[in-house]
């Protein structure tokens, strides 16, 4: 059975978190607003992840952080229970964040990948052979550093997807919804998105890896 | 039904989601089993979702939740959060760190696998899972994320018996428990 499916809450947990959450957004409706600490707290970097996606900024980030999370506050009576509390969070992110960035945009340079056809089938540039790499990995500052910078290598459409899918575990239709866009391009930018990372990441090709000389790697091996 | 390696790479992200058909499914897996290149993609794609998928990849700058509470503190009508409220907060804080301390302490007996893993705490014991001898982790046995080369050197066990080796929850097929525990740990918290 696929990974996707399994991972799929039995309709059962699925209403109690429902109820658990939509108890404690009654009662801060109710007046109850310390209450709003506790129901973000799970959600605060999750928040500031998707607004990085988008402004690739710290400072920016942060503050549209805050911005969408009082937002969230004081619209709170708003939310509709037939979305999850924290797509709803996440979708008052985004837009804040692309208005903070339609502000801004005359200054920002848009990467190569953003131009490139999204329609278009992408093609694998590194074949060689990859191992499992270790979960301790990331323990290392550079490490995060040079997956960081991979990231922030891909056009804007494709960045916002793989936040949203693959580093905040939205489904395929959360994203969609977050977005404003389709499922099929949600499918579409998903593909290139990961691929592109994957050629980003491998090494031997003068990609992210090498950029700062301090993990350069003879060209073929691993940098794990 | 045969697919080429151009099938398989615009479908590979797709077969790692588990949104492909079952005959599709079979055909991939056929064909990346006599193809390396195709072995090299998937396996890095696969490599990709589970370094970004990772918990440390959403860092936050340092102070970030302070700040935030600053400004919804400030922002708040009737903010209800006096002296008292913060005291029963910090005593709050005093008793998690202890009992997270009192954990560790716990689970120091068992040698983990990754000095970075954590306990499954949801995890059905008598569950039966699957465990490579390299790696980590342990899996339910259709998992996409087992890695190929691994997968001649799997080990059906139960999750107790995986916890006891040191291995810890995949994070991915095993999601729905995790978050099941993660969840009631929450309402435990906002209960008290």
């Amino acid at each position: 059975m696929p990974e996707r499916m399994i991972s799929l809450e039995p309709p059962a947990q699925r209403s109690t978190e429902i109820v658990n959450e939509a108890n404690l957004i009654r009662r801060v409706r109710d007046g109850e607003h310390e209450l709003f600490y506790e129901l973000i707290r799970p959600y605060e970097r999750r928040v500031y992840a998707a607004a990085f996606a988008i402004l690739r900024n710290e400072a920016d980030a942060e503050d549209v952080a805050q911005e969408a999370l009082l937002k969230a506050f004081k619209h709170i009576r708003q939310f509709r229970a037939e979305a999850r509390f924290s797509t709803w969070l996440i979708q008052i992110t985004v837009n804040e964040a692309r208005m903070r960035r339609r502000k801004a945009h005359a200054s920002i340079m848009e990467p190569i990948a953003d131009r490139q056809d999204e329609e278009g089938n992408y093609t694998p540039r590194d074949f060689a052979d990859w191992r499992e790499i270790p979960s301790e990995t990331l323990e290392r500052n550079e490490i995060r550093q040079k997956l960081a910078e991979a990231l922030a290598k891909l056009g804007q459409i494709y960045r916002e997807v793989f936040v949203l899918r693959d580093m905040q575990h939205l489904s395929i239709g959360e994203t969609a919804k977050a977005l404003g866009i389709s499922t099929a391009s949600v499918k579409t930018r998903l593909l290139r998105a990961r691929l592109m990372l994957r050629d980003l990441l491998a090494p031997g090709l003068g990609g992210a890896w090498n950029m700062t000389g301090k993990l350069s790697f003879v060209k073929g091996t691993k940098p794990w | 039904m045969v697919v080429n390696c151009e099938e398989v790479w615009r479908e590979v992200s797709n077969y790692l989601d588990g949104e492909v058909d079952p005959t599709l499914r079979v055909a991939i897996e056929e064909h990346v089993r006599g193809c390396k290149r195709c072995t090299a993609v998937l396996d890095g794609t696969r490599n990709v979702i589970q370094l970004y998928g990772d918990e440390r990849m959403l860092e936050v700058p340092l102070g970030f939740s302070q700040r935030l509470h600053q400004r919804l503190d400030e922002n708040m009508p009737n903010n209800r959060r006096s002296f008292l409220g913060w005291m029963v907060a910090a005593a709050a804080a005093v008793l998690v760190v202890g009992t997270l301390e009192l954990a560790r302490s716990s689970a120091r007996g068992l040698e983990m696998r990754s000095e970075h893993a954590q306990l499954g705490t949801g995890v059905p014991p008598d569950l039966m899972v699957v465990v490579a001898e390299e790696g980590k982790l342990f899996h339910l046995a259709a998992c996409t994320f087992i890695h190929e080369k691994n997968k001649t050197q799997l080990r059906t066990i139960t999750a107790a018996e995986a916890s006891r080796e040191g291995y810890t929850p995949c994070v991915r097929c095993l999601k729905k428990y995790l978050t099941e525990a993660a969840c009631s740990s929450h309402n435990s918290t906002l209960s008290s």
